[in-house]
């Protein structure tokens, strides 16, 4: 019990604590989890974090699942996870509540002006660091092209495509050259 | 059903966010403008505070949006939503297969969906840089000051950046933006 309570406590701490989310929380969850507490090693850290890039959804949420689950099993998955999520949800419940009326402040009203600016510069920025850090190799290249373009027409015409059946696209066009590629060189015989 | 569609919605997030946060924003922009749920500007609003307030901005914005279609149970729906896809990949992943990852056939469906993602990422940001900084001075007010706000911020961003060598943290420039916003559009 006293573990639960300690997972949940921790995380809690990380999700207070942490600002602008991912990658930030990565660290402090290596410096509680790993040097602090030595729940799980150092190598399993950087395994969980590598597998969290290839799943879906928050990637601090991976990591506590991921540590929770080691120390005490599914209890201490939902422990860690919970933990994480509670103080966002207790903040953002608050700040719902009394946002509307905030918002008509009037020079609350000028500071968002300048700040959804800023937002779409942050996203933006976003995206030329994952280039940046993407292996360029053509056809990654070609599909990031294509769905820069894509999702350019499906703004700029309103058109009803979500961005998740491009993904779906992506990923079966990326399998199909997998296997065709697969089949040829299965053909072409053995290599030396 | 706004309980059902609140649910529907955000597991969808869950399930295709990959690539964090900044991942998942075109795809909660995706689910709230096409259920009608916030305007765009509300919505971009949002993404700032959910930056600006602590964790993980998906849950962040998961719970703002829930709140304010549906009250605490909307909330509460959209926030656990969000996170199960990812717990249970998770434990799954753990527990059973722990080689998935790296299964050839996952990784070659994981290589398009990566590029995918960031360009959807880009396209999403250059929308709404668009949307907010040069459409204005396109339509009916021919409003000139965003785009000196925009062409300004991304100045001191990307500037500060070469300058300083360790760029500005988005709380910083959100911060700077806000008192632009201000001194162009007065108190």
């Amino acid at each position: 019990m006293k573990i639960l309570l300690d997972l949940f406590l921790t995380f809690a701490k990380i999700g207070l604590f942490t600002f602008g989310g991912g990658y930030a929380m990565i660290s402090l969850i290596e410096n509680a989890c790993v040097e602090r507490r030595r729940w799980i090693s150092h190598e399993d850290m950087m395994n969980i974090t590598v597998i969290a890039e290839s799943t879906p959804g928050p990637i601090a949420i991976n990591c506590a699942t991921f540590v929770g689950y080691r120390q005490k099993g599914l209890p201490g998955a939902l422990a860690a996870t919970f933990g994480l999520i509670l103080p966002s949800f207790v903040i953002l419940y608050a700040v719902s509540v009394f946002l509307d009326s905030f918002l008509e402040i009037a020079w609350i009203t000028s500071a968002f002006r300048g700040i959804r600016i800023a937002v779409g510069i942050l996203i933006a920025d976003a995206a030329v660091n994952m280039i940046r850090k993407m292996k360029k190799k053509p056809l990654p290249c070609v599909i990031l092209l294509c769905s820069f373009a894509a999702m350019l027409c499906v703004n700029a015409f309103s058109l009803r495509f979500s961005s998740i059946s491009l993904m779906l696209l992506a990923g079966a066009v990326s399998l199909t050259v997998f296997l065709i590629k697969n089949a040829s060189s299965g053909k072409g015989g053995e290599k030396p | 059903m706004i309980y059902l569609d609140l649910l529907i919605g955000f597991l969808k997030v869950g399930c295709f966010a990959f690539g964090g946060a900044y991942g998942a924003i075109p795809l909660i922009r995706d689910v709230v403008l096409s259920y009608g749920w916030l305007s765009d500007e509300r919505l971009t609003d949002m993404i700032a505070v959910s930056e600006s307030t602590p964790g993980p901005i998906m849950v962040n914005l998961a719970t703002y949006v829930g709140s304010s279609q549906a009250g605490f149970f909307g909330a509460l729906i959209a926030t656990l939503a969000v996170v199960t896809p990812s717990f249970l990949i998770i434990l799954l992943l753990t527990i059973l297969l722990k080689t998935a990852v790296k299964n050839k056939y996952v990784a070659a469906v994981l290589g398009g969906l990566k590029p995918c993602v960031i360009g959807v990422v880009l396209a999403t940001g250059c929308v709404m840089m668009f949307r907010q900084g040069g459409l204005p001075l396109l339509t009916e007010s021919s409003d000139y000051r965003p785009l000196i706000l925009t062409a300004g911020l991304a100045l001191v961003y990307f500037g500060s950046r070469k300058i300083l060598k360790k760029g500005l943290s988005p709380i910083v420039l959100i911060l700077i933006s806000a008192c632009a916003g201000i001194a162009a559009y007065g108190m």
